[in-house]
């Protein structure tokens, strides 16, 4: 297929396979190789670029995007950070004063991610930084040198417009064009923000054909607030559902913080999340808990079902050949909602365990309890035995006590390389006590601790 | 004065621009040919059928080589030839080379790869620690044995003994540029190789056995590397050698560089380890005799581990002086990843050890770890005289140069210890959930190869007509700033600017027979050789000008760009067209090798290290008695590089290697399962420190002094030693764990959440 983008400034059209990713072709098609390669899997931000659409300039990794996901918009690698005579970028020219490149092979990673974070004057750089390794500097000269340039003003040269009017590439541009082609070819692969798929391609070498791109159906990427639910289209990214979710669930805008990376929740969409049916996806257990709804669709039929109900098995969902999942609305309700993400790092680590809590307590009764785990089974569970027993009980430590024996009986988790199925055990009764805790005042999470 | 400016790193500009060649972003000939290994499935065991027509018949290959292929040697090995490119039929770990794929892409080599067909017989697996010790499979015929005095009757007529043991996890590199190799085959069998390697003579040496030509026949050329660590010291060799082979196979240039998770199935890691120990002490925490013993998983081919393991054994000491001691080494030979160089190369895992009996000792006795520490360092520097001897340490080497008393003390004032624990203890009595932990811990660290021989360095020094410098070394850059420093050597000898000098490339054919760069030895060594060629050059310059301006050789003057003459002065150039035009020659080599090393490591006695590094670290820690979560919240370190070459690069490095150390023993978990695969092969398992990881507040300062021994500029070695700063976090967590009860943590490495958790269970019980 044929594909147009602006790359540094120049309108560029590659004819090239679907699944090819942008940092290949960068590299060995266009000799662009200041953008590298340290994992081909999108945990190490090497290979980050800045790729600018109508919603305006974020970081991906360039590893685990395909050529078709930047059809009409505008991408700017390191190359392009410095200006017209290799005049320096402020946090190209700040990296230098503060010693933030040792080996420097992370660098360029950095100094496009910094430079973006320049753009949208962010100041929160663990966050925005936080999926980009460095193994030389320990990190403590990178963030002096984004500080220093905070102050300096954007150079000209970095902003971009996405093109208008590229000509048609063959991707679907609406939900109704996606529904109609994936009733007709339900052996397709849907590629939606390719943080799953990118790995099929780069580390199980997998051919994918056919595919479809979801990226290109804006109507699948809004976020609307109805009279009793908010709606979220399977499009939204992460980092939408996140801005959405400070708002109104802080505590599973905190969850997303910790999910993934700034590169990866600006690719990752909440739809894929939820249909590779993974059991330690981070938004189901939230979504369980919050008591949302999935909306399914196959050509023009649409239906409607629990999300929990989404998840049969390890593997298996509920799902038919050719359908995909349009959307997923949540229920407005007093906000409850408390999500533990438990992994080895705080940042960009998939969680060993994710427990999310939504307990309603009147006149110090448990009224209401949703509660799911992921992490703990072969798929995003209730815990539907602790639930129980809680539910009528006075909110104390002994009910609390007295929930936390039965937890064996809704789980059984597996010991792999993330935790053992003691500890996987132990820390999610564990988890219902920090909600307790919380809920009576105690602080509990060692992020808030000053030092 | 060029020297103890802190100049950015000679290729910052070129890091930020994205222009900074790596081996895998230098432009390859038309028809450059892929290649990459198929990997055994199994731990051990015998191949007994192996059908390579699937791979053959794939889309773009144009070759496969097994065993049988290979013309000359097939040994990647940099010590004891026990390391085959592919398997000669027996397979000795999961993931070792069976097969080579040359192919014209990269995704071509990659996909065939995978389509081996390989059946074997497969036999029991020696996996872990135990599975080695009752199968007595071992490299060297018994343990390595180090003693002083009598250690048992030291132990058992002492007050009191403890007895533990610790579980000190591996390392994964984790360098951010894999391994990679390019090979560029010449006209009469010549072979142009370029290496991601710390060890451009090792790649030129193995390389030239592997084509069956002398070592002229190889040049190898390294700019930089994207990270090494130790892990660019040897496990470089199997893509030189895999290149260099297929190249003369083809006739055609062939790259090689591994896929992230290859790299981390294919290569070593550092090595990781049991601790046994027994140790006898009075009611103030002196130890007066400690008995340790080292478990070490060395995999399947015995590399570096040998060395490895004898600085693990120097460093058990770390900075106190041990009355009677005794370290019993075994190096355990199991079916897993051959365990190679580390920053510290043994030494980290050896300091582990005895900061865990410290530990121990000042928890039994209820004692300040700092106030027990003290009590056993080894001698002031400062107040030896003829009636104070020197301590020895355990191996017969005389402290001389101790500064740790001093610098400690700077640095309890510093970072407000005292109050920061009273801080500590009070803020745990209010909090049950939360628990906060603070430790002081200092590093002694010996400097030189211990393979007395390596340390030796040549340098080779250009003086153009127009007055610029160009000048080649043996080491290697990979971050650590070494050309940077080497440079503001060479600028300082000629008194010119900086931008007049120029390092280029390490090169074979430049400078020969040079030693790895490692054991924090660069630019001691390479600075050294840099000097001795600047000044020969300096020197025939100077004799040449006096002549001419009829002066006196010795009151020749270079600075500021010039060469002052009696009352001339003349420019840095002029002065050298007219030397040139004088026939006098500007270009000479420098050589270099440390003085008064003597080193018996079968006996385990003499003078292995030239000197010592120093340093100390303060880290506050908070944990969470629920999960095991847990985070550095502050750490302060105070560290000796003598007169410093470069302060800005000097500071990078301890920052850098506070943290990769800290993340060793914290979150950097290896895990294998019981058939032998390393599950945590790639960054979505194996947890670096990410940005949010440093200490939230991180202060660190040089210790303003100078080295006695006379190195370059009298600066001090600083790769190494501050990856050892990073056991102050793991025993501040061990210090968070005990507010939790009256137990005794026995935190295992890596302190993970989980291990935590664990620990906090047991002290609770
Ligand atoms: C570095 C890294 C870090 C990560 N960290 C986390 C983490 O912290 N927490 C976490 O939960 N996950 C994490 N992930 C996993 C990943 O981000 C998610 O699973 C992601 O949400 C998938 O969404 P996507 O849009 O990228 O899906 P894709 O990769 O495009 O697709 C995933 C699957 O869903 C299908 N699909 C996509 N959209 C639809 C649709 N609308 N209807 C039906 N099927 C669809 C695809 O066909 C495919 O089978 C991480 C991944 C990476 C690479
Ligand atoms: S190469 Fe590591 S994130 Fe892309
Ligand atoms: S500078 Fe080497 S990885 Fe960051």
């Amino acid at each position: 297929m044929t594909i147009t983008f602006l790359l540094n400034g120049e309108t560029v059209q590659v004819d090239a396979p679907p699944t090819r990713t942008l940092l290949d072709w960068l590299r060995e098609d266009r000799g662009l190789t200041g953008t590298k390669e340290g994992c081909n899997e999108g945990d190490c931000g090497a290979c980050t670029v800045i790729v600018t659409d109508d919603d305006g300039p974020k970081t991906l990794n360039a590893c685990i995007l395909f050529l078709p996901q930047l059809h009409g918009k505008a991408v700017r690698t390191v190359e392009g950070i410095s200006g017209p005579g290799g005049k320096l970028h402020p946090v190209q020219q700040a990296m230098i004063d503060h010693h933030g490149s040792q080996c420097g092979f992370c660098t360029p990673g950095f100094v496009v991610s910094m430079a973006c974070a320049h753009m949208k004057k962010r100041s929160d750089f663990d966050d925005q930084l936080a999926g980009n390794l460095c193994r030389c500097t320990g990190y403590a000269p990178i963030i002096r040198a984004a500080k220093a340039a905070a102050s300096e003003p954007v150079p000209d040269w970095m902003i971009d417009t996405p093109l208008e009017n590229v000509q048609n590439a063959h991707l679907p541009e609406n939900t109704d064009e996606l529904a109609a082609w994936y009733a007709d070819h339900p052996d397709a692969t849907l590629i939606a923000g390719a943080t799953d798929v990118g790995l099929w391609v780069t580390k199980q070498l997998r051919d994918l054909a056919p595919v479809a791109f979801l990226h290109r159906c804006n109507d699948l990427q809004r976020i609307d607030i109805a009279k009793d639910h908010t709606h979220i289209g399977a499009g939204c990214t992460m980092t939408q559902v996140l801005e959405w979710a400070s708002d109104h669930f802080p505590s599973y805008a905190e969850l997303i913080r910790r999910y993934g990376s700034t590169q990866v929740r600006n690719a990752a969409t909440i739809g894929g999340n939820i249909a590779n049916g993974s059991p330690i996806g981070d938004n189901p257990p939230a979504l369980i808990a919050l008591d949302a709804k999935l909306h399914l669709r196959h050509g023009d039929m649409q239906r409607v079902i629990n999300i929990e109900d989404f998840f049969i098995d390890y593997g298996k969902q509920d799902s038919a050949p050719g359908e995909f999942v349009e959307a997923v609305s949540i229920p407005h309700q007093p906000n409850h909602l408390k999500c533990y993400k438990l992994s080895k790092r705080f940042d960009q680590d998939i969680s060993a365990v994710c427990g999310c809590f939504n307990i309603s307590i009147e006149n110090n009764h448990v009224t209401a309890a949703r509660i799911a785990f992921g992490g703990m089974a072969g798929i995003p569970k209730r815990a539907s035995h602790v639930e129980q027993t809680l539910i009528g009980q006075t909110w104390s430590k002994e009910t609390i006590k007295t929930a936390q024996t039965v937890f064996s009986k809704d789980f059984q988790p597996l010991s792999d390389m993330r935790a053992s199925a003691v500890y996987r055990l132990q820390t999610a009764e564990n988890m219902l006590m920090r909600y307790y805790l919380e809920s009576i005042g105690e602080k509990t999470s060692v992020l808030e601790v000053q030092p | 004065m060029t020297v103890a400016k802190p100049l950015p790193h000679d290729a910052a500009h070129l890091h930020v621009t994205g222009q900074a060649r790596y081996v895998d972003d230098i432009p390859t000939p038309a028809h450059c040919l892929h290649l990459v290994f198929g990997l055994s499935d199994i731990a051990h065991g015998i191949i007994t059928e192996i059908d390579l027509d699937p791979v053959r018949q794939a889309p773009g290959v144009l070759a496969v080589l097994t065993a049988d292929d290979l013309p000359f040697d097939n040994d990647v090995s940099p010590s004891a030839h026990d390391e085959p490119l592919l398997s000669k039929g027996e397979i000795f770990y999961l993931g070792q080379p069976i097969f080579l794929v040359i192919a014209e892409s990269y995704l071509a080599a990659r996909k065939a790869a995978r389509l081996g067909e390989i059946t074997y017989d497969e036999r029991p697996a020696i996996l872990t620690i135990d599975d080695a010790m009752a199968a007595n499979s071992r490299f060297e015929d018994g343990p390595r044995i180090y003693a002083k005095g009598d250690v048992e009757r030291a132990i058992s007529e002492a007050p009191h003994q403890v007895r533990g043991s610790i579980e000190v996890g591996g390392q994964e590199h984790f360098y951010l540029e894999g391994q990679a190799a390019v090979a560029l085959p010449q006209e009469g069998g010549d072979m142009i190789v370029h290496s991601s390697t710390q060890h451009p003579t090792e790649i030129q040496h193995k390389v030239a056995e592997a084509i069956g030509q002398p070592m002229h026949s190889v040049r190898v050329e390294v700019r930089r590397m994207g990270g090494g660590f130790g892990g660019k010291e040897s496990q470089g060799n199997a893509l030189a050698v895999a290149c260099a082979v297929a190249a003369r196979a083809t006739g055609r240039p062939c790259k090689m560089r591994y896929d992230r998770d290859d790299d981390m199935m294919v290569t070593g890691k550092r090595h990781d380890l049991r601790i046994n120990y027994h140790v006898g002490f009075d009611d103030e925490g002196r130890i007066a005799g400690v008995d340790f013993t080292h478990l070490m998983r060395c995999g399947w081919a015995q590399d570096l581990s040998l060395p490895v393991a004898d600085r693990a054994m120097l460093h058990a000491d770390n900075a106190y002086h041990l009355p009677t001691a005794r370290v019993t080494s075994h190096r355990l030979k199991t079916h897993t990843q051959s365990a190679t160089a580390f920053r510290g190369f043994g030494g980290p895992q050896g300091m582990v050890g005895i900061e865990r009996v410290l530990d121990h000792i000042a928890h039994f006795l209820g004692r300040d770890g700092l106030e027990v520490r003290r009590r056993n360092f080894y001698a002031s520097g400062g107040s030896i005289s003829r009636t104070i001897k020197p301590h020895t340490t355990h191996y017969g080497m005389e402290v001389t140069d101790f500064i740790l008393h001093e610098m400690v003390e700077a640095l309890e004032v510093s970072s407000d210890y005292h109050a920061r624990r009273a801080a500590v203890a009070e803020w745990n009595a209010r909090n049950p959930l939360l628990k906060k932990g603070i430790a002081l811990t200092p590093v002694k660290f010996g400097i030189s190869f211990t393979l007395t021989h390596l340390n030796q360095a040549g340098a080779l020094v250009h003086v153009y007509q127009d007055g610029s410098i160009h000048l080649n070394h043996g080491g290697t850059e990979m971050g650590q700033g070494l050309f940077q420093k080497v440079a503001q050597v060479a600028a300082d000898r000629f008194g010119v600017p900086l931008a007049a000098v120029k390092i280029t490339a390490t090169d074979t054919g430049k400078v020969p027979n040079t030693s790895a760069t490692a054991a924090s030895s660069g630019s001691d060594l390479n600075g050294m050789a840099v000097k001795i060629a600047c000044d020969e050059i300096r020197d025939r310059m100077a004799r040449c000008l006096a002549e001419l301006h009829q002066a006196d050789p010795a009151k020749v003057v270079f600075r500021d760009g010039h060469v002052e003459v009696g009352a001339d002065r003349l420019s840095f150039a002029e002065a050298a067209a007219l030397t040139y035009q004088n026939r006098v020659s500007l270009s000479a080599t420098g050589f270099y090798k440390t003085p008064k090393l003597q080193w018996d490591r079968i006996k385990g006695y003499g003078r292995p290290f030239f000197y010592f590094a120093y340093g100390a670290a303060v880290t506050e820690v908070v944990i969470d008695t629920l999960t095991g979560e847990n985070r550095i919240l502050r750490a302060d370190i105070l560290h000796d590089c003598g007169a410093s070459l470069n302060p800005a690069l000097d500071i990078g490095q301890i920052e850098g290697g506070y943290v990769q150390g800290a993340g060793w023993l914290t979150t950097e978990e290896l895990v294998w399962d019981d058939k032998g695969r390393l599950r945590t092969h790639a960054p979505s398992t194996y947890k670096i420190p990410a940005c949010s990881d440093r200490p939230d507040i991180f202060n660190v300062a040089l210790w303003d002094g100078q080295n006695r021994e006379e190195t370059i500029y009298r600066s001090k070695a600083v790769g190494e030693p501050p990856f050892m700063l990073g056991i102050s976090a793991f025993l501040a967590l061990s210090d968070a764990v005990a507010a939790c009860g009256a137990d005794y943590p026995a935190l295992d490495a890596p302190a993970t959440a989980e291990r935590i958790l664990a620990a906090v269970n047991r002290v609770h019980a």
